[in-house]
């Protein structure tokens, strides 16, 4: 049997792709190997691990237990897409490096897309909170202690942000 | 790449993938949410040779709330249904228990029903369909039929489903009133597999006194049971049934597996606590109703 292939188009970060792909290629194949943004990571490929955890129209989910074909005409974020506009990191970035919530790094950019979501979802987290919201992502590095605290920090820096937005609004 | 070949349909309408269903049947498998299939077809433990995608089905994504339940569509994803307003409102219970389905990103892509068709005895939503005594919808080119609980779940990752047959729905009835439900589990860890699982629900009669009491558990067996416990507190006010008794006859009903995660004692443990710690919160949940349904009463009464 031959290899059966689609067309499909993805906004990632913004930007829209045209590719033709296999059918059978899950999406992190798609984004790793067709678009060659290779910040999202393949783990256990079975959907466990969450390393390699993307927005689909921004809500966090597995992007080995998703067909690139399934979501032709979706939006995507990946770890690419996190920093703000004028190239600063995003609140969850900078809170990842204030607390040294990674240490060799893999499984950072599915920390990074999860908490995202997390804190938009939930801007006061408490620390328990914080802990369930990361059981999906595996760490073998940190012990999980300073991703929880990033999880606080970056909300923290997210509330900091808004209200220095609302403060310039309110000056102007 | 990880899933064995197979030829992708993508219908653009129920009727088209009933069509390919009928075309297809033993070789064919419906892609809803995929967070069960794809890691199955990941490790090879499945190779279908045609995959038929519904993701493109709108109609099939609803979420339907009526006095008499919850009728949750094919596509409808777990997250979807547990922030709905009417499932908290009808089907409380139901929102609990989706709670504890996998992890967050797992329930944005994953689909009620399609949880429902793997039959997973791991799983909270058949439990929770046999509790509260619900039904899947099922449709083919040949018509529709309607499968309750009790038919549906034949084995472990076995349902009554025929070949050619699409989910299209499952119905989740609504709790009598004057009656309280609670899910609860217990995992080493929040969003993996539970050791033990405990679906109770409680119905008072007018005087405030137990009329029944039923149970189901994830993880304890082949296929959701719902377990009938009404003879053991039948006719007892609503505070003061025995929950040790209660937690032991739960213990002796179940006939659990041993495996890597827990040994069959070990389950059977955990259920006696479950079934005690849910009898106790669905108890305090029916009391509220049934003083609500009393208010209520008095008011119209006035």
């Amino acid at each position: 049997m031959s290899e059966q292939t689609a067309e499909v188009r993805l906004r990632v970060n913004g930007i829209p792709y045209l590719r033709e792909i296999p059918v059978r290629r899950t999406l992190c194949d798609v984004l790793r190997m067709d678009l060659e943004l290779t910040g999202t990571h393949v783990g256990c490929e079975h959907g466990v691990c969450g390393a390699c955890t993307i927005l689909l129209d921004g809500e966090p989910v597995r992007s080995c237990l998703l067909l690139g074909v399934t979501v032709d005409g979706h939006d995507i974020t990946t770890v690419e897409g996190l920093t703000e506009d004028d190239g600063r990191l995003s609140p969850v970035q900078q809170a990842f490096v204030d607390c040294h919530g990674l240490q060799c790094g893999f499984c950072t950019p599915g920390f990074l897309t999860t908490i995202s979501s997390f804190i938009e979802e939930n801007p006061e987290p408490t620390e328990e909170e914080a802990r369930e919201a990361v059981s999906g992502n595996l760490c073998r590095c940190t012990g999980y202690q300073n991703i929880v605290a990033s999880v606080l920090r970056a909300a923290e820096i997210a509330r900091e942000r808004s209200s220095e937005t609302t403060e310039e609004v309110s000056t102007r | 790449m990880k899933p064995p070949k197979f030829t992708y349909h993508a219908p653009r309408t129920v009727e088209e993938a009933l069509q390919l269903l009928a075309e297809h049947s033993t070789d064919a498998k419906i892609l809803a949410g995929g967070q069960s299939l794809l890691p199955v077809m990941a490790m090879r433990l499945a190779a279908p040779a045609h995959l038929i995608d519904i993701n493109r089905l709108e109609e099939l994504s609803g979420v339907e709330v009526d006095e008499d339940g919850v009728t949750v569509q094919a596509l409808a994803r777990h997250a979807h249904v547990e922030a709905h307003e009417g499932v908290r409102r009808r089907v409380p219970i139901l929102a609990e228990a989706l709670r504890w389905v996998a992890h967050p990103a797992i329930r944005n892509r994953g689909t009620t029903v399609g949880s429902l068709t793997h039959a997973d005895p791991s799983a909270e939503m058949p439990a929770m369909l046999a509790l509260l005594g619900g039904s899947v919808v099922a449709r083919s080119t040949e018509g529709e039929r309607v499968l309750p609980a009790e038919e549906f779940f034949v084995g472990p990752m076995e349902s009554a489903l025929r070949y050619d047959e699409l989910a299209l729905a499952a119905r989740f009835p609504a709790p009598p009133t004057r009656s309280g439900a609670c899910f609860d589990e217990i995992a080493r860890r929040h969003g993996d597999y539970a050791m033990c699982g405990t679906g109770t629900m409680v119905t008072l009669n007018d005087a405030g006194r137990v009329e029944s009491l039923t149970m189901s558990f994830v993880s304890v067996g082949d296929v959701p049971e719902v377990y009938d416990l009404s003879p053991l507190v039948a006719g007892a006010a609503a505070d003061e049934v025995d929950l040790t008794a209660v937690g032991e006859r739960a213990a002796e009903m179940i006939d659990p597996p041993a495996d890597l995660h827990a040994t069959a004692d070990f389950r059977r443990h955990l259920a006696t606590v479950l079934a005690r710690r849910t009898t106790r919160t669905a108890l305090g949940r029916a009391r509220r109703a049934a003083s609500g349904a009393q208010e209520l009463r008095d008011e119209e009464q006035v």
